[in-house]
């Protein structure tokens, strides 16, 4: 008669999945346009906002409802927008409902949270977003973030709903991290500009501090930053928490423990596919991977994830694929 | 939810009551019994100690800790919610600080009451469905049961384990000038609210602990593994160790914060009907290993919902061929199906003839005095005096449809007075109430509000009642009407130790 460790309802993983995901995913978008706002500068020194709609390949949507990508636009579109599902707005509510199903296995603190900081979201006006305030708010989504990850470590049961949700979140890093390496590497390697020039170094500067990286680059690096050596950090670095080497490697071990401590026997197509992938990875080198094209790797590893995704799902959660797609 | 204007302000002054004045000095019950002060020789003596010590409070403070209180609700999620094309709404049911103390001898009467209640609801239930004594011998009417549109067929020769049909019951009283307690209606069906029970309990201990020390307040905080002992009764009897589940329609439904919170305090899995699927009459769970079985289910669905195969063909809320599986005593429901039929506001009229029927014993609550108007006596009587009667639908729930004659307007009366000459077996009539009242916290004031009570009855093998209840407050001035849709709240309700 317990919740606990012998079973758990297959809905359940996929709702912990998708939070995992949700709020990963929120985290990521404030990470992104607070860095734009300070450091991401286009050849002649104006921030460049469209970038980010490209990031997120949200063109289609974003010219259906605004004239031009201005600062105003975009930062609407992604903070405030209830009506784009991509928005951080959007998507703690999503993280929220997917917390209101699971509410009988999560901690009452990690409810709560969620649904406070659901509620300043919506107490947000554009007035709260004018130029001279979005690092501060972006800030604060941060921390929110921060602090849900912080409450969930502390206070969720380790059953299987806690694996889902790690695998949830893995998936959203290695995703969101391959994203911005596919767009950031051709928008910012444009044909005509010479590799090195200052600008092209704050751009990479500025990548990697929207993945909380800088610091950590220089660590591994403490001279000089090339675009291969970015790239190869993000690419393959076991020790930063959101290269996509070590979010798969995180996936794999969650994924194991899922079938080795509870006796699962579904996630066998998943673990093919994973294991596949690491391959891909470990076969490159920072080299072959720029011959190879750094977007056709990218491509490859996104479409992996999705496949990984689909098959968690259906494994375990008996979710038929193309339905509630991210 | 923001604070109230006048709670702000009050609290932002600083206010202090410095000359001693006692909180509730100014408060007057206005000839109402009352909860706190009781009635015309007859004063709460049991309650004088909260008085005290309430007393003793600002205004203030007071004012300031109920605004914790509302604010802390609503961050915690004890919410219902309101659906929108664009938004989720999550609203609190206003609470009100004040508590409803009810003494030992008092609580003695409902709690016997109640349980003699639920007796008879059972046994008169398994007769329905098997002999229809009663029917047949003439105290309750065939069209009744049979015409009642919440009457199952499909219950017919069904056995329930223990004869338990109504395992959990929220009997509804309401309080007269002189100090009884009356039964104003049983729900036998769902009844809901017992969350805010449990969670107003925790809110005032964490709000209000100088005002509970040492009081003696029965705990209410057993409820969910008293509801988990019942509902395993009704597992089938060779199972060991009997998984029980929660079945919830979903997130939409507007109970759905108490399904998680009774889920919770019970252990089990919440679940939703497309969680569940039945194979060879027997109810499994979809998990990430596969299937697991079933075998006793709290359901918070209606009977209508629970099997397209057997009710409504359209429900997606529910699990095709549940039914068969309970018919065939593989699963356990609780509550059981076709317990609507006695909850009636028709069959609710002959509730104390339905008790002496079988248990031959004199009700321990009384009914309200009601005119059936299916009757000729009664019809007689309510159109006569229809200005002094409420006149109530018997099909309706929430307190809609209800006609209070003293408070009613001239084309309310003609109209209800042609509703009644067209089917007049759809209505019976009572004499208003004066339901008592309670101090209650209204715009930075203590003023007395109408209450009701509602007990909850968990029974399984035998019949447990939650030391507690939830106490409803009508908030607007003068209003008897307490339902959460009708701008009612609720208050913490303390019954003390013998």
């Amino acid at each position: 008669m317990t919740i606990g460790t012998k079973f758990l309802l297959a809905r359940y993983a996929d709702c912990s999945f998708w939070l995992g995901r949700y709020m990963e995913r929120a985290e990521s978008l404030a990470r992104i346009l607070d860095v734009n706002l300070h450091f991401s500068r286009d050849s002649r020194g104006s921030q460049n906002w469209r970038s980010i709609v490209q990031l997120n390949a949200d063109e289609e949507r974003f010219d259906e409802a605004y004239d031009v990508a201005s600062y105003a636009n975009v930062v609407h579109f992604y903070v405030l927008d209830r009506d784009n599902p991509s928005s951080i707005i959007s998507t703690i509510r999503a993280a929220k409902e997917n917390a209101r199903a699971l509410r009988p296995t999560i901690s009452t603190e990690m409810w709560s949270h969620l649904n406070v900081f659901n509620n300043t979201l919506s107490a947000l006006t554009s007035d709260d977003l004018k130029y001279s305030e979005l690092s501060r708010v972006c800030a604060m989504i941060k921390e929110e973030c921060q602090t849900h990850t912080g409450i969930t470590e502390g206070t969720f049961f380790r059953d299987q709903t806690w694996y889902f949700y790690l695998i949830g979140r893995e998936v959203e890093r290695a995703d969101q991290t391959s994203r911005l390496l596919d767009i950031k590497y051709h928008l910012l390697l444009p044909p005509n500009q010479a590799v090195g020039s200052p600008v092209d170094v704050s751009q990479w500067n500025a990548m990697l501090r929207s993945v909380a990286g800088y610091h950590a680059f220089r660590r591994e690096h403490p001279r000089g930053m090339s675009p291969k050596q970015v790239a190869a950090f993000l690419l393959f670095n076991m020790s930063f928490p959101r290269s996509i080497a070590l979010c798969l490697s995180e996936i794999d071990g969650h994924l194991h423990r899922l079938r080795s401590g509870f006796g699962l026997r579904a996630g066998a197509s998943a673990m093919e596919i994973l294991d596949e992938t690491r391959a891909a990875l470990a076969d490159h080198s920072p080299d072959t991977v720029i011959q190879f094209g750094l977007h056709q790797f990218s491509d490859y590893v996104q479409r992996q994830l999705i496949a990984v995704t689909a098959a968690v799902r259906a494994e375990f959660c008996g979710v038929v694929p193309e339905q509630n797609a991210a | 939810m923001p604070p109230s204007e006048a709670g702000l302000r009050s609290g932002c002054d600083g206010e202090i009551m410095s000359d001693g004045s006692d909180l509730l000095t100014a408060y007057d019950r206005q000839n109402h019994w009352c909860e706190m002060f009781g009635g015309d020789g007859a004063p709460a003596e049991h309650a004088a100690m909260v008085r005290t010590r309430l007393g003793s409070l600002t205004l203030s403070d007071l004012v300031r800790r109920a605004e914790i209180a509302e604010r802390e609700l609503y961050n915690l999620g004890i919410t219902f919610t309101v659906y929108s094309e664009r938004d989720v709404i999550d609203r609190i049911l206003p609470f009100d600080v004040i508590p409803r103390i009810i003494s030992p001898r008092d609580w003695d009467i409902i709690e016997r009451g109640s349980k003699q209640r639920v007796a008879a609801l059972n046994m008169f239930l398994h007769d329905v469905y098997h002999d229809g004594r009663i029917i047949k011998e003439g105290v309750v009417p065939a069209e009744l049961i049979y015409g009642n549109a919440y009457y199952r067929e499909q219950m017919r020769g069904v056995s329930v384990p223990h004869g338990s049909y109504v395992n959990v019951c929220g009997v509804d009283l309401v309080r007269d000038h002189l100090g009884q307690f009356k039964v104003l209606e049983d729900n036998a069906r769902t009844p809901s609210g017992v969350s805010y029970v449990v969670e107003n309990r925790h809110m005032m201990q964490r709000t209000f602990p100088d005002l509970m020390d040492e009081i003696g307040i029965r705990p209410v905080s057993d409820y969910g593994q008293k509801l988990l002992e019942a509902v395993a009764d009704l597992a089938p009897e060779q199972v060991g160790d009997p998984q029980v589940v929660l079945l919830s329609p979903g997130v939409f439904n507007s109970a759905y914060f108490e399904h998680v919170f009774l889920a919770r305090e019970m252990g089990v899995p919440l679940v939703e009907g497309s969680d569940l699927f039945v194979e060879e009459d027997r109810v499994w769970m979809r998990t990430t290993a596969g299937r697991a079985p079933v075998h006793a289910i709290y359901r918070r669905l209606d009977d209508a919902f629970l099997d397209p195969e057997v009710f409504n063909p359209e429900s997606l809320l529910g699990v095709p061929g549940l039914f068969s599986a309970y018919a065939k005593g593989n699963v356990g429901l609780a509550n059981a199906v076709g317990t609507g039929c006695a909850d009636d506001k028709a069959v609710y009229a002959y509730m104390p003839r339905i008790i002496r029927f079988y248990l031959d014993e004199d009700p321990i609550l009384d009914n309200v005095e009601t005119h059936i108007c299916r009757e000729r006596e009664g019809f007689e009587y309510t159109m006569a005096n229809l200005e002094n009667l409420v006149v109530k639908p018997v099909g309706e729930s929430g307190g809609y449809g209800i006609v209070i004659g003293p408070r009613a307007t001239r084309e309310e009366i003609d109209e209800v007075r042609a509703k009644l000459q067209a089917d007049p077996a759809n209505f019976i009539s009572q004499p208003m109430i004066d339901l008592s009242v309670c101090p209650t916290l209204i715009d930075g004031t203590i003023e007395p509000r109408h209450v009701d009570l509602r007990p909850f009855v968990v029974t399984g093998q035998s019949s447990w009642v939650l030391p507690g209840g939830l106490t409803r407050v009508a908030l607007r001035r003068g209003s008897l009407v307490v339902n959460s849709s009708q701008g009612g709240g609720s208050k913490d309700t303390w019954v003390l130790e013998p």
